[in-house]
């Protein structure tokens, strides 16, 4: 029986997709399909965006911690980008980072596809929506077709995009490769190198004992991650902070209040009501 | 600047005393007549050539009024499936100039609709025009194709080469302008007064059959004739076969089968059994190249490119067709051909034949034809084949004797439009200009450029009227809604039944009114009607909107409209959002109308959360410097630049040597006589004359800033230092000529390169005149590993030359030495000539080249010429006096540098790449910088002139402007965030980002000009400091949350 209940559940599992096409290819490639009548089944919603590379990894986050079963983006072709940045290469590349990451967070990487479309391939924005629902379809729901409940997954996607900033600024020479052979995307991030970056994805830790606060590091800090004022000891809100190292490199060496902490915990902040800094006259 | 005598070329123009019109009497002229019908020009013909022009003439200031005879405007490029040599969608770059032209508040479009007269003279022309009935109020019709479902009778489709089939009543092809409705003769009701059931379901009252031919006058200044070509009909002739048997095809209707939405909606059947053709031949030079009558002579330019791209194009259908090409000469002479020729031949299972093909029987039963041609192995062969299709030549369009006979312009023997060749977009009456293939057979780029071109040169004969007719949208002041809550009216169309048949609109249209911040939700049946529009415009101001989604088709062909509509309701046009329910929605999902329904709710819910948080975005307005940098001094800059001077505008004329005529001063006669040197030094003289024009020759470029519309070009030249202002540049630095290296060059002095050769028949040189034997050689120093490209002008240089010495010494021996004859279009008939006059053609292989040795024979000095001769198949050797080398055209050896300072690119083989392609060939992709001439790729002085009055024509519509307008949706950098690591700075190849300082460090900041608005930078940026207005981080997020409407609604009443 209960064999019966996962069947009627993956016959009736409408998948939810969240598309995301660039304007000049891949929607005038949906809109062509639509124009020629070309039916797909009704998953995909689209959000048009200008191009390819304009698709960030926290979009792609943001659908699957929102429920979202699968993602696709659609491009032009390579060396078919509307723009002279040839931005598809640019999504290609984040593509690949994506798919291992989703991997590391318990989601299985096709549940991400990008495909490039011209806007005279109607037949073929159909076909893939076909195959790609079939796909979907096959896997199940997100969590589920996982075997994992949608709270671990939200706390794994969470680890994921809490690290999307420094991912961005670590991998940023690979995530710009812009390299006519598609085939080398396809090894350019190994699972060491994924592992590697959480492993030693830096934590900024203020040392009370040191910081002047002279509100430098509370000046600079890109996100506002860090609290203090005159003569309040700097305290790094580590649940806001991006680990751009921004902190780490304005302190004045003479204070080298800041500490670039990897692998290690974190100690505890330090309790707001000794924070204040008693300077002699 | 319009009383400046002899400032054009080929004839005088003189306003002065007699024909200059006033700026009052013009407007006393439009008060008197109907404003719609007087207009500066008349575009005849809609094609891609006629919509060029048109939208060029109409951007640079001019009224513009654009004729077709068929039901919408398109042309035959409308018909193909992709273009060469890049394999674009026909229609899908086409299309966006159809809406383009119609939205166009200087453009008056009339389709269906034939020139009668045209009286009077440049200036002042009477054109009359006959609109023939298409039974429809135009402006009743919605497009929406109700008439078309219910109309009983089905007769050949047009558009799909007949082979399918469509309704009395219809929309000639789904992008049409206008997309209305027209009714064919095959109507019952025009037949026989029966049936009429299209005006009983026709909501809007659009059918009318009381329609009659209605005869309409309009006065314009000039004229430009874009008639396009008509394609060789091989039905004339039964042994081609065509209409004999149904699996022989022209190469036209081989379009309309490769493209999904033609007869079998991409799918490649055969007429006979609708059966996928696994084994396919082309037969080449069909109408072409062949002095049979009916047949014509010259070579038809554009064929064997296109046969290439079907080849392609079927390989990509079915990967295990087999593609034989029965072929001629392969004349791959455009820019990327030569590359785009080795794809194709490169396939698995593509089998390039050199043989005369005919078709030979068709097998009864399964009715596959079998072809007969020629095996160098074998001898004569005879091979079956599952469907021939026939590469058609161009004909001159088919009422080209009436063309003739209303405008009152000369036609060439073989039909076209008799040009001048010097400036091959005048005609024999004055102010009538002709672009594109009336010129003669060309592709597209060619027949964009010479739109171009005659759009330049209506401006210099009509200067004195730009700007006086036309008119811009004036909108209502915009209201400040940066203090008001959302508020969100949303529009939901049934488009007819094309949206309302599927998803249940008033269900939706409650569903919308149930969502945050939409305070106004109504459906409407048309929400693209002009009337549907105004209706939006009111309830922006009646109930105070301040957000507007309308649930409709897309935005890439409607967004603009509905822009437009927010401005008309007082509104920023950017708090706009399209919800795609019809392409994305009814159109696909057909059958479930249960989750079509749940989608559009779902996309609608999307685009309200996005809208909620957009924000008004001011497009930016940047003053154009009225003046041009012309780069090049050689036949391309000096055309280009008198005519934009002749326009009204400073130009500064830049050439590197201390004298201007660049190549040509190598030049002499071309193949069609022109009298080359005496043609130049008309044009310098003219250059210098020009008072606006400023020559710096010896001119050395050290540094360049700015962008469109702004730039500085520092210079020194025999002048001195200088600092150039400019709007607009214009790049025409030429090429060069190769040295060679091989056959003796350089080593031995009889052996020269055609330009060395032309240089000594002008100066009579006695040796040459009085020479026994001379031998050519083609393709030296290109189509080669290193050089994998054709110098396009070589075969006809030569078929030159050699014409020349026979005139002067007709018992010299001449022997031509070729891979490809490529002597395309007209010059086909100078290449036969010259076979006439036994000048000797003798075919080469890449991998068996010639050989010259230095010998002596009976004690004679000689060049020993050996090749292999592949029709006699045997080893072939002349004893030369001098062996002329055709050497190939290699690209500026400064073009590198050139395009560093402008920021412009460069293709494979370093000459300067274009925007596009097809539809901007004269326009760098950086913005206010034009090409023109052998910096592009080489060509013959016809075509450079050609270019060079495009690029002047693009130049204007950038120049006759004050300011020209950026897109509010560019990136910005919120400082506070940026921690200034660079990331966003390459990510930008238009160089938009750079770095500056400020107390808090060095920044990203964004040049809004430059800004193309991709938005790479802003998924590169790890901090969100960078973002791409309009497509904010936050915005695209919401959207997303929308998708799963809990996640929103709960952020949205936490907000609210």
């Amino acid at each position: 029986m209960g064999r019966k209940t996962e069947m009627s559940i993956g016959h009736d599992f409408r998948p939810k997709v969240v598309g995301f096409l660039c304007n000049w290819c891949c929607y005038g490639g949906a809109d062509l399909a639509g124009v020629s009548r070309f039916q797909y089944p009704p998953f995909i919603r689209v959000v048009r965006l200008m191009c390819s590379g304009r698709v960030d990894l926290s979009f792609i986050f943001r659908s699957f911690m929102d429920g979202a079963d699968a993602v696709f983006i659609g491009g032009c072709h390579i060396n078919d980008c509307h723009y002279n940045t040839e931005g598809n290469y640019d999504a290609l590349s984040m593509t690949h980072l994506c798919k291992k990451l989703l991997e590391r967070a318990g989601i299985d990487p096709k549940r991400l596809r990008l495909e490039w479309v011209s806007a005279g391939e109607g037949i073929r924005f159909a076909e893939v929506m076909k195959d790609f629902g079939k796909e979907i379809k096959k896997l199940g729901p997100l969590g589920a077709g996982e075997g994992v409940s949608r709270e671990e997954l939200q706390r794994r996607i969470n680890e994921v995009v809490r690290l999307i900033p420094y991912i961005k600024l670590a991998k940023r020479e690979k995530l710009a490769l812009h390299d006519p052979d598609e085939a080398r995307y396809e090894s350019l991030y190994s699972k060491e190198e994924i592992d590697a970056l959480f492993r030693d994805a830096p934590s900024y830790y203020i040392d009370p004992a040191k910081c002047q606060a002279c509100m430098i590091c509370f000046k600079k800090c890109p996100v506002e991650a860090i609290d203090g004022g005159k003569n309040r000891i700097h305290v790094i809100d580590q649940g806001k902070c991006i680990k751009c190292g921004t902190c780490f490199e304005a302190c004045p060496p003479r204070f080298n209040a800041v500490a670039k902490i990897i692998g290690d915990s974190i100690p505890e902040a330090i309790p707001e009501g000794q924070r204040t800094i008693v300077r002699k006259k | 600047m319009y009383d400046q005598p002899g400032r054009k070329q080929g004839h005088q123009v003189k306003w002065r005393g007699n024909k200059k019109v006033e700026k009052e009497e013009i407007i006393k002229l439009c008060r008197s007549l109907d404003e719609g019908n007087f207009a500066d020009v008349m575009v005849v013909g809609g094609g891609i050539s006629g919509i060029q022009a048109s939208l060029d003439l109409a951007t640079a200031g001019f009224k513009v009024y654009l004729i077709d005879k068929a039901p919408t405007i398109g042309g035959h490029m409308a018909q193909l499936d992709k273009t060469f040599p890049t394999n674009d969608c026909s229609m899908c770059i086409e299309s966006p100039k159809f809406v383009e032209c119609n939205r166009h508040p200087n453009i008056e479009i009339m389709t269906y609709t034939e020139v009668e007269s045209c009286e009077g003279e440049a200036g002042d022309f009477r054109v009359t025009l006959v609109k023939k009935p298409r039974y429809i109020k135009e402006d009743n019709c919605t497009g929406c194709t109700t008439c078309v479902e219910y109309c009983p009778v089905s007769y050949p489709d047009k558009y799909n080469q007949e082979i399918s089939k469509n309704k009395a009543v219809h929309i000639y092809f789904s992008q049409a302008i206008p997309l209305v409705t027209y009714i064919d003769d095959s109507c019952l009701f025009l037949k026989e007064k029966k049936c009429a059931i299209c005006q009983s379901v026709c909501k809007n009252d659009a059918i009318d059959f009381g329609q009659k031919p209605e005869r309409i006058v309009i006065n314009v200044g000039a004229v430009i004739l874009s008639p396009g070509f008509e394609p060789f009909d091989p039905a004339l002739k039964p042994e081609y076969g065509y209409c004999r048997y149904q699996n022989v095809v022209t190469s036209m209707d081989y379009e309309r089968l490769l493209c999904a939405t033609g007869p079998y909606e991409g799918e490649i059947l055969r007429a006979s059994d609708r059966e996928h053709p696994r084994n396919i031949a082309w037969i080449h030079c069909v109408g072409s190249r062949r002095v049979t009558t009916g047949d014509n002579s010259y070579c038809s330019a554009v064929c064997c490119t296109y046969t290439q791209k079907q080849v392609i194009l079927t390989k990509d259908h079915d990967p295990s067709a087999h593609c034989t090409i029965f072929h001629n000469d392969i004349r791959s002479y455009g820019k990327d051909f030569e590359r785009f020729y080795q794809r194709a031949e490169r396939l698995p299972d593509v089998r390039f034949v050199r043989s005369y093909a005919t078709i030979e029987r068709e097998i009864p039963g399964t009715k596959n034809i079998i072809v007969r041609y020629s095996d160098p192995a074998e001898g004569v062969k005879e091979s079956e084949f599952d469907m021939v299709v026939l590469s058609v030549g161009l004909n001159p369009p088919s009422d080209f004797r009436h063309l003739s006979a209303k405008f009152g312009i000369d036609l060439t023997d073989h039909g076209f439009c008799k040009i001048n060749s010097a400036n091959p977009m005048e005609t024999s009456r004055r102010g009538i200009f002709v672009s594109g293939a009336f010129q003669g057979p060309m592709d597209i780029p060619e027949s964009v450029v010479t739109a171009s071109g005659a759009g330049s040169q209506c401006g210099e004969l009509l200067g004195y009227r730009r700007g006086k007719l036309t008119r811009e949208r004036v909108y209502p002041p915009e209201r400040d809604t940066s203090k008001e809550k959302p508020k969100v009216g949303v529009y939901v169309c049934h488009c007819g039944a094309n949206i309302g048949r599927v998803v249940d609109v008033p269900s939706t249209v409650d569903y919308a009114l149930t969502l945050p911040n939409v305070v106004h939700a109504e459906e409407g049946l048309f929400i693209c009607s002009t009337e549907a529009a105004q209706r939006i415009a009111d309830s922006i101001r009646q109930n105070g909107l301040n957000r507007v989604v309308v649930a409709a088709c897309t935005p890439r062909t409607h967004e603009l409209l509905f822009r437009d509509t927010l401005r008309e309701g007082g509104i920023n046009q950017y708090l706009f959002d399209f919800a795609n329910i019809r392409e994305h929605c009814s159109w696909v999902h057909t059958m479930e109308k249960e989750e079509a329904t749940e989608k559009a709710q779902d996309l609608i819910r999307m685009s309200v959360a996005r809208s909620s948080l957009l924000e008004p975005l001011q497009e930016s307005y940047l003053p154009v410097n009225k003046a041009a940098l012309v780069i090049g001094g050689g036949v391309a800059g000096m055309t280009c630049a008198l005519s934009i001077a002749a326009q009204g505008h400073e130009v500064f004329l830049l050439e590197r040597d201390r004298e201007l005529g660049g190549m040509a001063r190598r030049i002499y006669y071309t193949l069609e006589g022109m009298d080359v040197q005496a043609y130049l030094s008309d044009l310098v003289k003219k250059v210098y004359r020009h008072p606006m024009l400023h020559v710096h020759t010896g001119a050395v470029i050290n540094k360049v800033s700015g962008y469109v519309g702004n730039f500085t070009t520092n210079i020194t030249s025999e002048k001195g230092y200088h600092e150039i202002r400019h709007g607009a540049a214009v790049i025409a630095i030429g090429a060069e000529q190769y040295t060679p290296s091989e056959y003796l060059y350089g080593e031995d002095e009889r052996v020269m390169t055609n330009l060395e050769l032309e240089g000594r028949i002008a100066a009579g040189d006695e040796k040459i005149l009085k020479a026994r034997t001379l031998v050519m050689i083609q393709c030296v120093g290109c189509r080669n590993e290193e050089r994998n490209y054709c110098s396009r002008v070589c075969c006809s240089g030569s078929v030159k030359n050699a014409l020349k010495l026979k005139d002067l010494n007709p018992e010299m021996d001449i022997y031509i030495l070729f891979r490809d004859m490529r002597t395309y279009g007209f010059r086909e008939d100078y290449y036969r000539e010259a076979s006439v006059r036994d000048i000797k053609f003798i075919r080469y292989e890449a991998e068996e080249k010639p050989q010259v040795e230095a010998t002596h024979e009976d004690g004679r000095p000689v060049l020993r010429v050996t090749a292999i001769d592949y029709i006699l198949g045997r080893k072939l050797a002349v004893d030369a006096d001098f062996v002329c080398l055709a050497a190939a055209v290699v690209p500026s050896g400064s073009a590198r540098e050139i395009a560093g300072l402008y920021k412009l690119s460069l293709g494979p083989d370093s000459f300067f790449q274009e925007a596009h392609v097809k539809l901007r060939p004269v326009d760098c992709a950086a913005e206010g910088v034009y090409l023109c001439g052998t910096a592009h790729y080489p060509k013959h002085i016809a075509e450079t002139v050609s270019q060079a009055y495009g690029a002047a024509g693009r130049a204007l519509t950038l120049l006759s402007h004050d300011t020209v307008v950026a897109s509010g949706s560019v990136c910005d950098v919120d400082e506070k965030r940026c921690i200034g690591c660079g990331t966003c700075i390459p990510a930008c190849r238009y160089g938009a980002i750079g770095f500056q300082d400020t107390r808090q460090g060095r920044k990203a900041v964004v040049n809004p000009v430059l800004c193309k608005g991709d938005g790479l930078c802003n998924a590169k940026c790890p901090t969100g400091a960078i973002y791409l207005k309009h497509y904010r981080d936050e915005q695209i997020l919401r959207q997303i949350d929308a998708m799963f409407s809990e996640q929103w609604i709960a952020d949205e009443e936490e907000i609210g």
